[in-house]
This record gives C-alpha cells, structure tokens and sequence, in this order.
C-alpha cells in the first residue's frame, strides 16, 4: 500500500463499531436453544416501558423460560466474549507497540501462565469442594497469580535491563512461562485426576459466562482501556526506538510499565473468567493494520472493536456447530483466524 | 538562535569514562565538525547534548543548564539525528515528520491543527509532498534522509546534532543532505553540531573543528589549524596529504603505506 489510508479515523472506527453491533446483535439471535431468531428483538422491546403490553401493544409471543435463554445465557455470553476479546486484542496492540516486536501476544510475560498456575494450584488442593463455596476461588486466584507472574518478569528483567531493557524483558519472560508452565506440569503429573478440569480452563470458555462474570471483569477492564487509549499516541513515538523517542521527550521507561501494567490489568481480568484463549491477543491486531493502517491512532480503537466482534463471531459455530458439546473457542479462534489472516496477508502482498 | 557551553563534561559507561573534562563554548549560529578516530566519543558528546545517557559537568543552552530544564523542553531546543535512525516500515512520511513535534504536545495530548499546518510546511520546504504519503520501508536512502532532517526541523529546535548523518549514503547525496543542513542553518540560524568521518566534507561544511581523541579535545579551531598531515597522522594514524584549493577548501587525501 503506497498510498495513505483515505479513509478518516472516525469513518474506520465508527464502521467498525457498526460491524461490532451487527455482529453482536447475531451472537445474541442465534443459539442451539431458544425462540426463532427474529423474535428476540421483539422480546428485548416488550421489555422496554412504553413498549410492550401496556404502551405500543409489542408483543413477541417468547415465553419465560425462552426469555431467560437470551437473557441469562446469550446476552451475558455474547457480551462476555466481546470484553474478552476487545481486551486480548488491545493487550495484544499495545504489547507489541511497547516491545517494537510483532510477534509479541499478550501472554507474553507470563499473564497466562501464572494464570494457568493459579488456577491448577486451586483446583488441585481445593478440588470439587469450591463447588459448596459461595465464590468460586478459581478466577480470583487466576487473576493474582497472573498479575505477580508479570511483577516478577518485570523486577528481574529490569534489574538486569539497563540500555537494552525492552529485549530484556522479553527474555525474562520466556524465562517465567517456562519456569511457571515446568511447575504447573510438575503439579499436574501428580495429581493427574483433575488433568482434564485443569486442561478444560487452559482451553478457554465462555459457556459458564453469567452477568456477575461481565461485572467481575469491568472495572479492569475499564481502568485498562482508558489507559492504554490515552497512550497510543506514545506508542506511535515508541515506533522509532526508545533513543529516538527519549530525544524526542518521552519518558520512555514510565510510558512502557505504565503501559504494560494497564495492558497486564486487563488480560489478567479476562484470564481469570474466560481461561487461555490463544490467537486473538497476537493476531487481530495485525488484521488491524492490514486492513486499516499501522499508526496507533488507529489501531488501539480498532483492536478494541475488531477483537470483540472476532470473538463474539467466533464464538458462535462454538457453541452450535456441535450442540449440546461445545469447541472450545480457542480451537475455534485459530480455525477462523488462521485462513482470514492468511488470505489478507496475501491480498495485501498482490496489493503491493 | 541558541549557543551551547560545554563546562567540564564527563561521561561514563560503568567505569569508563569515555569524555575526560570536555570544555568547548559554540557560538549562536555556527557549525561545529566533530572529527577523530572510532571510539574517540563523538557519539558519547552528541548523546549526552540530546539527554540520552549521564553525564557529569554542565552543558550550558543560553546561559541555563539542560539539566534544569523538563524532559520536553529539552527535546524542543535540541533536535538530534542519530548515525542510524530507525524508520518504520509501514509509517508514512508524514506521520514520521509528525514525530518532530512531540516535545510540544502535552503528556495526554495529541496533534493540533497548527501542529499539522507546522509539518506540511516543513514538507512543503524540503520539496518532499511526493515523499509524504509514501511508506517509509519503500524510499530511498536519499529520501529517508531528507524525511530525517524534516523530523528534525519539525521540532524547531535551534540546536541540530547530527551523528554521522551521512555514512550510509552515497557521494551525491551525502552533498545534498549537507546542502539542506547549510540552507537550513542559514534561514532559520540554527546551530549544528555534527560528527562527521569524511574530513574533506568537515572541512567544507563546518566553521570550526574539534579533534576528539580518547574522550578528550586535541585540536580545536579553523579548519586549516585542524586538518594539518601532522595532526592527522599522530591522531588517527594514517598518512595523508592536505591540499588546499584555490577555493579555500582543504582535502584530505589518504596516502599508501608504500608505493
């Protein structure tokens, strides 16, 4: 692409928020159970004042229990994958903009595995009696363990970092995954009776969501955004190395933790309610740029709305392609994935 | 319009100290080549002007330190090309230009309407509307070079350093790329400091020369004090001749061993 983006910012984020909704309003139409598709509109305006039986006569013809499968089950899950996937994305953009790395996913410094550590350590010395708790300490452990994960791959690569701090800690966090994954297996081949519970968070899901996940997660995940939103223009001064962007008055060491603890928030939080869910985190955001151009302008707001969509999108033949089983979906997100970042990959070289 | 000071400078990697008491005052408005061998602390010098690495000692920017001044407001009065930039592939030109004025947007700022009235009339200046919209990965290094000064210009700063700006491009460009630098410093006074290996094209460019050797100044002054076969010989170790054209310009012709 030799030419500039034609296209205005506002034009590309306002159509991609508009793919979002369609998307969304898809995910919450369709389902293995439930009303036809075309009366779940109808049932969500009967409940709106005014509209239903007692103002404009809307009248949907969906009964109790079809009502609480689009409330209590879809929307919470459609919403759900759309926070979840709108968080690894901007994890993922923001990542990679703060390391000057594309291969970079926001698991990178140890989110997922100390996540994945919690939650066997949980599982595998409290077992089946957190059912009988009044909160499941499985997300919270996560959560924490996800976050002192990344703490630690920050002291230790930067203590050890100096002029070259960016690859330092890249490496400091190979080091933690593999450090924290040799432990997980370790606990694992010792207690191979929870194997497949433990293997079933790491795959990811979404099928469990419920609106206390979504108001779990939202508070960081708000903190998160706004964060990173506020910073993307640093990212794109980040684009010619920490020198150039020193000389040019940025406070490169605060910009890059400030970023990675905002980015960090965010995945640990969704980590936490969602389980590993691969590929959207390290390639929405190239989607992104291939379709939309590489500044960060663009590609924060974009990662917010385009990863959501992808998720909710991909969470659909996950849940009824092989109803009542479920694809986990991060098996689905790689299927999906995979070929369209293909396909744009190539148009884009023929387009060159 | 702006003049620098050196009182003292000292920087040290560690324990090395690669600049020993460096002193040097550069006039409002001048030219300064920065020549000697590798490892001399040309880079060091420029590098601690643009607040890139500790130094100890005072580098003065009309009559107040740079160390009392904020991180931005420093970046706003020095401009610094380093000898490799990084360009992003997939940046435009523009955007790249653009950079330049990040020492004047605020910490949760973004750019203004008179920021981008700023860079297109640098762009306009520097003839590099064609360059512009073009991705950065698929110029020429002439190109790229131009788009670096622009950057730089972009800031408004009146203090330009330039490490080494030229040594990946060829003859003729090297020439133009120093020929905008010249224009530039004439029409907007800037002062340059630039470390420079090709002697000959120090010689023709810089009002005044400095001779680092080891961290320290050996020879300050005219080009014709500085570029002596004697001084040469007994700094970098090679066998030179020096002509002078009729011109006033001084060449440096390295010599064989043996002929």
């Amino acid at each position: 692409m030799l030419r500039e983006h034609r296209l205005s910012i506002t034009v590309k984020v306002s159509l991609s928020v508009f793919v979002l909704v369609v998307i969304a309003c898809t995910g919450t139409m369709t389902g293995p159970a439930g009303p036809e598709w075309w009366r779940v509109p109808l049932a969500l305006l009967e409940r709106i004042p005014g509209f239903g039986q007692s103002g404009l006569g809307i009248s949907s013809g969906v009964t109790e229990r079809e009502w609480s499968i689009i409330w209590d089950i879809r929307m919470p899950r459609v919403v759900l994958a759309g926070i979840v996937g709108a968080t690894l994305s901007l994890g993922g953009a923001s990542y990679q903009g703060v390391f000057r790395n594309p291969l970079v996913d926001p698991y990178l410094l140890g989110a997922a595995a100390g996540g994945g550590l919690g939650a066997t350590l949980v599982i595998t010395t409290v077992g089946s009696d957190r059912l009988e708790w009044p909160v499941d300490p499985v997300p919270f452990v996560a959560f924490m363990f996800a976050l002192g994960t990344v703490a630690l791959t920050y002291l230790v690569g930067a203590s050890f970092g100096g002029l070259r701090a960016s690859s330092t800690l890249v490496l400091a966090g190979v080091a933690m995954v593999s450090l924290t994954t040799a432990i997980q297996t370790f606990i694992l081949q010792r207690n191979s009776d929870v194997v497949r519970e433990v293997y079933n968070w790491i795959l990811g899901r979404l099928a469990t969501a419920s609106w206390g996940d979504v108001v779990l997660v939202l508070p960081y995940v708000a903190l998160s955004t706004t964060v990173l939103l506020f910073h993307r223009r640093h990212l794109d001064v980040l684009r010619v190395g920490d020198e150039e962007a020193a000389a040019l008055g940025i406070p490169v060491a605060r910009v890059r933790l400030t970023v990675v603890v905002a980015a960090t928030l965010g995945t640990a939080a969704v980590v936490a309610v969602s389980g590993l869910i691969g590929f959207v985190g390290l390639v929405v955001p190239h989607m992104v740029r291939l379709m939309a151009g590489s500044t960060y302008r663009v590609v924060i707001p974009l990662a917010i709305t385009v990863g959501g969509a992808f998720l909710i999108l991909a969470d659909i033949p996950g849940r009824t392609l092989s109803s009542p089983a479920e694809v986990p979906i991060g098996v689905v997100t790689a299927f999906i994935g995979a070929p369209f970042f293909i396909i744009l990959l190539r148009t884009r070289q023929v387009s060159r | 319009m702006s003049s620098v000071e050196f009182r003292h400078l000292a920087v040290k990697y560690g324990r090395r100290e690669v600049i020993h008491d460096f002193s040097m005052a550069v006039a409002s408005g001048s030219w300064v080549g920065l020549i000697g061998p590798n490892g001399a602390g040309k880079s060091s010098l420029l590098r601690a002007v643009a607040g890139l690495v500790k130094h100890s000692g005072d580098i003065v920017v009309d009559g107040s330190s740079l160390s009392l001044r904020s991180r931005s407001r420093r970046a706003s009065l020095v401009a610094y090309v380093p000898q490799e930039p990084i360009l992003p592939d997939e940046m435009t030109g523009r955007e790249y230009v653009m950079l330049g004025r990040t020492p004047h947007i605020g910490y949760f700022g973004h750019p203004t309407k008179s920021d981008r009235a700023m860079v297109d009339d640098v762009i306009g200046r520097l003839g590099l509307d064609d360059i512009a919209p073009r991705h950065l990965g698929v110029l020429s290094g002439g190109e790229r070079q131009r788009l670096v000064i622009a950057r730089a210009l972009a800031t408004e700063a009146p203090i330009l350093l330039l490490d080494e700006p030229t040594s990946a491009l060829d003859i003729g460009h090297q020439q133009q790329a120093f020929e905008l630098v010249e224009r530039l410093r004439r029409e907007h006074g800037l002062t340059v400091i630039s470390a420079m290996h090709d002697l000959t094209l120090a010689g023709m460019y810089s009002d005044r020369l400095a001779l680092l050797h080891e961290g320290t100044v050996v020879a300050d002054g005219s080009v014709e004090d500085v570029l002596s076969a004697k001084t040469l010989a007994e700094f970098y170790g090679v066998r030179v001749t020096v002509h002078r054209e009729d011109d006033g310009t001084v060449v440096v012709v390295p010599r064989r061993e043996q002929l």
